[in-house]
């Protein structure tokens, strides 16, 4: 039992890195944003919400993730229903190569999309050679170029967390609907659909919560112009013009507390959802 | 022949979005001019040749093998052992390590590197220790389901118990019969930690900025001032991402293998 007593002594080390970079980090910035150099203050989140432009950053926010990560989960949805065709070796490779574009986000996505799509990219210049003025308008430093930015780190992601739940989905389900008169529309409206749901729903929230967090391609693509809650906190604590890490703080807890409403929101229509199959 | 409808022609489509990128980044590399025509005038090895020569990229890249690098370490030398016991020996304790992931997962980099800053930068402790210990907490989820899985997959506890029965020590239980078998699943988790901190850019720019230039940073300058250096680097990083992933895959593959055997 002494030796058992003793690797507890293991754990301090890790408990030590939880404390100093996680929660003592997360605390001080709860502190500071309710401070400024008078003491206690409630100021930092009223000026963040009295603030127009910083409301619509957050409004910016919450649009872009919530319609990047509906769009990746409905054409992955369609993608992974297409994947189950494939035999298994393909289904791995293909998840593989899912798995590795899942690491091209960031700076570099960033960097690809703007060859493709930036002022002189490969598109812009094809489509004007061809006289098709489609792309004309289009610029990949406003909210619809950063929709398709987001989109694509989605993809590989919504993919790779969708897989599993199909698989899920039996093949003796299918015969059995089938051998009792459903037609696969049916079977996937009726059955197998609902018993996916729960999935689909976690999924989304996943994806949402990604995207709110990101940061990194939209300061490659934009610097700090586009106005997104995430901008806006690096923005305030670096100091373009001033720095001001109180205000920055407010902000990032306030979208800490989106991130945890979404989730929860998640949870919530999970557990009902659930609920109604039994 | 099966019917090919909706869902194959919405899978070549994501298939097609996400190689288009990598495609046109890798292309821009490698050709000389590309300003006014659809295909690039030529095909030169000048960027690449550019990139190796050029002694601040090759800092850059030393500086994110060793942060990242670093990182990993320590989370082998702390966080693995501590995984470890809890798993073997405190079961019961697993669920507040699982809070804990998910907190870690949950958080976005932006969100803690206002903490970091706050907590540390007017202590006058280099930031660049601060951003390590992020890092090492930062790929928890990776390191504890990595190391979780592998002790399952191996009874670790049924392992350590007939190692002792034929009287091997603890120690030796230890080291010379559960290390090996769980080794691979280990050394798959370092390698998609390695990966993953390799690609971070969120922290290193908020906190430390260019005082620690790393790849991502270095591309970052670049991207203003040379779009062929630039995509030059983008590529570098992908055969990186592309070795590493090949590696995890066919460590991944054959402890399946020794698994089902």
């Amino acid at each position: 039992m002494s030796t058992k007593k003793q690797s507890l002594f293991l754990l301090l080390p890790f408990l030590l890195f939880i404390l100093l970079f996680f929660i003592v980090p997360l605390v001080y910035m709860l502190l500071s944003s309710f401070s400024n150099s008078d003491g206690f203050t409630l100021m930092q989140y009223k000026a963040a919400l009295d603030n127009v432009f910083i409301l619509q950053g957050f409004k910016n926010s919450i649009t872009l993730s919530a319609i990047s990560a509906l769009i990746a989960l409905v054409v992955s949805l369609f993608a992974v229903y297409a994947m189950m065709r494939f035999s298994e070796p393909i289904r791995e490779k293909i998840l593989v190569f899912m798995n590795l574009t899942s690491n091209f986000s960031g700076v570099p996505l960033a960097f690809a999309f703007i060859i493709l799509l930036g002022n002189s990219g490969l598109f812009i210049l094809m489509f004007e050679k061809m006289g098709i003025d489609a792309l004309s308008s289009f610029s990949l430093y406003s909210w619809s170029g950063l929709l398709l930015v987001y989109i694509y780190f989605q993809l590989p992601l919504s993919l790779m967390l969708l897989y599993p739940i199909y698989y899920g989905i039996q093949q003796q389900w299918k015969d059995a609907a089938a051998l009792l008169g459903a037609s696969p529309f049916h079977f996937w409206t009726k059955i197998g659909v609902p018993i996916m749901l729960p999935g689909i729903i976690g999924t989304f929230s996943i994806l949402f919560a990604n995207a709110l967090g990101a940061y990194a391609s939209a300061y490659a693509l934009t610097s700090s112009n586009y106005n997104l809650a995430a901008i806006r906190i690096g923005a305030l604590l670096t100091g373009d013009i001033f720095a001001q890490p109180e205000l920055a703080s407010a902000i990032a807890v306030l979208l800490g507390v989106t991130m945890i409403t979404a989730m929860l929101l998640s949870e919530w229509s999970i557990k009902r959802t659930r609920r109604n199959l039994q | 022949m099966k019917k090919r409808g909706l869902p194959e022609l919405f899978f070549l489509i994501l298939v097609i979005y996400l190689i288009l990128p990598v495609l046109g980044t890798a292309l821009y590399a490698f050709s000389t001019k590309w300003n006014n025509t659809i295909l690039p005038e030529g095909i030169t090895l000048e960027w690449m040749a550019f990139l190796f020569q050029d002694m601040k990229f090759l800092e850059a890249f030393g500086r994110s093998v060793l942060l990242s690098g670093g990182a990993v370490a320590l989370a082998f030398l702390f966080i693995v052992p501590a995984i470890f016991v809890i798993v073997l020996y405190f079961p019961k304790y697993e669920k507040w390590v699982q809070a804990a992931v998910v907190l870690v997962y949950a958080f976005p980099g932006v969100i803690l590197a206002v903490g970091l800053i706050r907590a540390y930068a007017h202590l006058g402790v280099p930031m660049i220790f601060t951003i390590l210990g992020a890092y090492v907490i930062g790929i928890l989820p990776y390191i504890y389901q990595g190391t979780r899985n592998s002790l399952r997959n191996v009874n670790a506890r049924q392992l350590l118990d007939a190692a002792e029965l034929l009287g091997a020590s603890k120690t030796q239980a230890l080291l010379k019969v559960l290390l090996p078998a769980v080794y691979p699943g280990l050394f798959v988790a370092a390698l998609l930690s390695f990966s993953i901190l390799f690609g971070e850019f969120v922290l290193i720019n908020l906190v430390v900025g260019s005082r620690f230039e790393t790849v991502q940073i270095y591309l970052m300058k670049k991207l203003n001032s040379s779009g062929h250096i630039a995509s030059a680097v983008v590529v570098v990083y992908l055969v990186l991402m592309s070795l590493l992933t090949a590696v995890i895959y066919g460590l991944t593959k054959r402890m399946k293998g020794v698994a089902h055997t």
